[in-house]
């Protein structure tokens, strides 16, 4: 479904992408993990042209999508996108967040977009909440909203760019959930994130990046438990035991 | 001292005063029109990236934001028919000259203004709100209209508002080219009569009324739409 060959990036002298390759699957869920500034995000832009590329190819569907007069409305309305910081539309409901793209890009009538959101809504959970502001719901459920949004394109991909960096401890779960019900969906899903349970849960693949590369792409139990590169290996270790800094050992007992 | 209220009302004083009070709608109404038509053309020519079209309109709004409104209603109305060919001064002289460069004037300096309440308003809607438009198959312009103006108008209504409750008041200056708004038959019938306390009086508590009715409006639109997209 997703097929990147020899991809790079430049921002000025900083190589972003250096020379990425990679193929997804139909049905896949890949999760991407890495340290900050490895490319994860950039990667995962570059999927829908939300970023642009300076040399290699993206096929989506076997086709490329950066080839000149690729149609990228056509592209992006069939990928679904969720972000970091969710960017629901504030002057619009929930309800009329997750119609816009139905009404306006699809051309689906009015009647037939609001039960379609109102179904979605209800699939990840806001029954309760479809004519609600964004600014009347917490963080956890402006991103169940964002995804419902994302569903509404009525997707075969959709693409998390860190969806739970942005919320409370107690709100992550809630996503991961939704999340983890449309991998068992069969949904393809590309997923930038550094909660390394939902990846030993979820995921059918590990990449993991840094310094614009790809370094190592494993089964996830063959990730956690031996990885292969030195980069990994120092990677997870610190993740998965984080180590106090400067006087943290109070702090630590404090927590252990 | 004595304010005879039934001056005002008597049939050589009343109609004067309406049809004053009627041009200086008019004026404004259609200056209006003109401004925020003329705004949206100045922001979309800013959005153009060629460094040419910037500075013109640039130059375009410091013009209008730094001559004062009057002088530039004297330009138009003075200066733009030396210019003008001799057809089409003709074809204005024909009609209501006074009133139709006034209208001009007011129309092109209030849009300068509009153009800027407008562009700050877009300034302030974050650049990730377009990536999620664009996310979801959106077109640049589809963008534009269902997600960015939207934010951007209600940011932009107080400032708009203030600024068309400016243009209200200045179409007062239009008497300085002779247009028969309020302001000028209210020095007319002043001049003939004496009466100035009644004869002000009377345009003064129609331009309070007024005002205070855009304003009315104003906070009706702020309330219906509010900015912060508070629940």
């Amino acid at each position: 479904m997703i097929d990147l060959q020899h991809v790079n990036k430049w921002y000025g002298q900083y190589h972003a992408l250096d020379n990425v390759t990679g193929q997804i699957k139909k049905g896949e869920v890949v999760v991407v993990c890495g340290p900050s500034g490895s490319g994860k995000s950039t990667m995962i832009r570059t999927l829908n042209r939300l970023e642009t590329i300076q040399s290699g190819r993206i096929f989506v569907n076997g086709e490329d999508i950066y080839s000149p007069g690729h149609d990228v409305n056509k592209l992006r309305a069939g990928i679904g996108f969720v972000f970091q910081q969710f960017n629901l539309f504030p002057h619009l409901s929930a309800r009329e967040n997750v119609m816009l793209s139905p009404l306006k890009v699809a051309g689906m009538s009015k009647a037939e977009a609001s039960d379609l959101a109102a179904e979605l809504l209800t699939k990840v959970g806001l029954e309760h909440r479809i004519d609600a502001m964004p600014a009347q719901l917490s963080g956890g459920q402006q991103q169940r909203v964002a995804i419902a949004r994302a569903l509404a394109q009525k997707p075969p991909l959709i693409l998390f760019d860190e969806p739970t960096s942005a919320l409370d401890p107690e709100m992550v779960g809630e996503v991961l959930s939704v999340m983890k019900q449309l991998a068992s969906e069969g949904m393809t899903m590309v997923v930038v994130t550094h909660e390394m349970g939902f990846a030993q849960e979820v995921a059918d693949r590990i990449w993991f990046m840094d310094a614009g590369k790809i370094l190592e792409e494993a089964l996830p139990r063959d990730f956690f438990s031996a990885p292969k590169h030195p980069r990994a290996q120092r990677f997870l270790a610190d993740i998965l035991s984080p180590k106090m800094v400067g006087h943290a050992p109070d702090a630590a007992e404090a927590l252990a | 001292m004595d304010f005879q209220l039934s001056f005002l009302m008597s049939s050589n004083v009343l109609p004067l005063l309406l049809q004053g009070a009627a041009t200086t709608v008019r004026l404004f109404s259609t200056a209006w029109i003109i401004g925020i038509l003329v705004a949206f053309l100045l922001v979309g020519l800013r959005a153009v990236p060629n460094r040419w079209i910037g500075r013109i309109v640039a130059l375009f709004v410091e013009y209008h934001r730094n001559v004062p409104t009057v002088v530039q209603i004297m330009v138009w109305y003075f200066g733009m028919p030396e210019i003008l060919p001799q057809d089409i001064k003709l074809w204005i002289n024909r009609g209501d000259t006074e009133f139709l460069f006034a209208m001009i004037a007011l129309g092109l300096n209030v849009s300068a203004f509009f153009a800027e309440d407008i562009r700050s308003g877009m300034r302030a809607v974050p650049h990730t709100q377009l990536e999620a438009a664009r996310s979801i198959g959106l077109s640049a312009f589809g963008a534009l209209i269902y997600v960015l103006l939207p934010q951007a108008l209600r940011i932009s209504v107080p400032p708009l508002i203030n600024r068309s409750l400016i243009l209200f008041k200045d179409t007062s200056l239009a008497m300085a080219i002779g247009v028969a708004e309020l302001s000028y038959q209210t020095k007319a019938i002043e001049n003939l009569s004496f009466r100035s306390l009644e004869v002000f009086f009377a345009s003064t508590v129609f331009y309070l009324l007024a005002s205070l009715a855009l304003m009315g409006i104003g906070a009706w639109f702020s309330r219906r739409f509010p900015p912060a997209f508070k629940g």
